[in-house]
């Protein structure tokens, strides 16, 4: 565990000797409250809730994510570092989950600011703040997931904007297998079974459950298998392509 | 007894090529073996191996009594390892990196073995600034310090004075020598006379196969030109100075080049390396030659390179 702490903390302290964290956290903030305060009209609802602020945050984790992931693996690589970091006494599971979980420390960093939309509802009604709670987890979780996705993919290559692209595709892939127009498409012709399967692949089904306030165990344990399934795919590809230059 | 790392018919292809072919050999303590062999013998490919970054198609890699392959981190952790070109992270600092080394390899009494890695390698001039601002000699220092920090019991070095200027060479070489007595060491080079200057044994590998093993003496004696004698004489007849020096005993062949001044240089070769510098010195004596030089070649170790790495036929 020291060891994969001390590579997570090796990356997260990467990210801000670079401007790509405080890039990250302003436009994330930024973009978060603009799309709840304009394209979700949160004053105009009347509401006092988050659903319009967390309704947001598939699409916006599915440009921001393989921002932060396109490089974790690409760019050791590209570097030789990786030979360095793998000559070291780690298992290759540690220096994948270390740098998991930097990636997903600092997401949560990002999140965890958001703090005063949380604040500005409370003071303007009083809005359930049991579900909030529950969306700040889902989102989380969702993150996590989305994180493991990027970094795999970002051990496919040496160049880092091919993982970006890469990595925003199939983070479209999951998220849009939940969208209602894509289910609508398959609703038409397919049976039902295979559009309940599409749409349980989809991050918006399981999020949505949460951000609603149900915590429900399977959605959890979608998360955390997801998170773990690319994980393991991660160290199986850096494996299999860590010899190529 | 075994020697502290063993590596036995190491073989390692990619797709159809074979960058390693049944390499097999053993390093103990006390010994710097120098791995020699022209770009893309299969140098780098051998140490990548021997520090478990690839695992090998055949073959074994033990090191102590942990074989790689079964136990890669006890490996690791017995390694300090300095890969070819000296890859480190560019945004950190070198006390940064060095910390994450340390954390990761559980140095004890971290601080001060910093304190001492970075005083014996000349760091503290550069400690806080970016690696990546960093000037290649400095890299290179930066990537010693990173493989000799928890003091290992084995060194492998790819490439460690690639790029240093003359005095920078000197130094590692310095520290090699220094830290050879209680350590397997191995290091690759293209230099030869840094094996000279710092390994006790030496290793030609030239198609992924290992094509000549001993002391750089053994090698050297290998050499066409070991023992040759150089005879630089004054206005002696040419044609009686050839045919005498010819006709010696245990002469085999002989060159000569008119060097001006009428001065001539004669190089002669002898039967199976051994010496005929008496011989010869007899033979100017009773001819009374004016003899401008006279030596012996002990004959480079960069012959034997050429002549155990060219593609034969």
């Amino acid at each position: 565990m020291a060891k994969v702490w001390a590579i997570g903390k090796r990356e997260l302290t990467g990210y801000f000797s670079t401007p790509i964290a405080y890039v990250f956290i302003i436009i994330f903030l930024f973009l978060s409250g603009i799309f709840a305060f304009y394209l979700g009209d949160f004053f105009g609802r009347g509401q006092a809730d988050l659903v319009t602020f967390f309704n947001f945050h598939p699409w916006l984790y599915v440009f921001l994510i393989p921002a932060l992931t396109m490089r974790l693996w690409a760019e050791e690589r590209r570097g030789g570092t990786i030979e360095l970091l793998l000559t070291l006494p780690v298992t290759m599971m540690e220096a994948v989950v270390g740098k998991f979980l930097a990636t997903w420390i600092f997401t949560g960093i990002a999140l965890a600011l958001t703090f005063p939309m949380w604040l500005t509802v409370n003071y303007l009604g009083e809005p359930d703040n049991g579900v909030i709670a529950a969306s700040y987890l889902g989102s989380f979780l969702m993150a996590g997931a989305f994180i493991a996705i990027g970094s795999c993919i970002s051990a496919l290559t040496r160049n880092q904007v091919i993982a970006f692209v890469v990595s925003l595709v199939v983070c479209l892939i999951f998220v849009l297998s939940g969208f209602p127009l894509v289910l609508d498409f398959f609703a038409g012709w397919a049976p039902e079974v295979i559009v309940t399967t599409i749409s349980s692949f989809s991050f918006l089904t399981h999020f949505d459950g949460m951000s609603k306030g149900v915590v429900d165990l399977r959605d959890i344990v979608y998360f955390v298998t997801l998170i773990g399934f690319w994980l393991y795919a991660n160290v199986i590809l850096i494996e299999l392509k860590k010899a190529d230059l | 007894m075994m020697a502290l790392v063993e590596i036995k018919h190491l073989t390692k292809r990619f797709h159809d090529f074979t960058a390693v072919n049944d390499v097999s050999f053993a390093v103990d303590r006390g010994e710097v073996l120098g791995f020699l062999g022209p770009n893309g013998a299969g140098k780098s490919t051998t140490m990548k191996m021997i520090t478990g970054f690839l695992a090998p198609d055949s073959g074994s890699v033990v090191v102590g009594n942990d074989d790689v392959i079964d136990d890669p981190v006890s490996v690791k952790r017995r390694i300090g390892y300095l890969p070819e070109g000296a890859p480190l992270y560019s945004d950190m600092t070198p006390g940064q990196l060095l910390q994450f080394v340390g954390d990761i390899r559980r140095v004890p009494k971290l601080a001060e073995r910093i304190g001492e890695v970075v005083e014996t390698i000349n760091l503290e001039s550069v400690l806080a600034q970016p690696i990546g601002t960093l000037s290649k000699g400095f890299k290179r220092r930066v990537g010693i310090a990173q493989a000799i920090l928890h003091d290992p019991e084995v060194l492998v070095l790819d490439e460690p004075t690639d790029g240093l200027d003359p005095n920078q060479k000197h130094e590692v070489r310095t520290l090699i020598n220094a830290m050879a007595q209680d350590k397997a060491i191995i290091l690759s080079t293209h230099i030869l006379e840094e094996v000279d200057a710092v390994c006790t044994r030496a290793i030609i590998i030239a198609r992924g196969e290992i094509v000549a093993d001993g002391s750089p003496e053994d090698l050297e004696r290998r050499s066409p030109k070991h023992n040759a004698v150089v005879l630089m004489v004054r206005a002696a007849p040419q044609a009686e100075a050839a045919q005498l020096l010819s006709g010696l005993r245990g002469s085999r062949a002989l060159e000569s080049r008119e060097v001006g001044g009428g001065v001539t240089e004669y190089t002669i070769y002898p039967v199976d390396g051994k010496s005929i510098l008496a011989d010869v010195g007899r033979l100017v004596r009773e001819r009374g030659w004016t003899v401008e030089r006279l030596e012996v070649d002990r004959g480079g170790l960069d012959e034997v390179f050429r002549a155990v790495t060219s593609p034969q036929n």
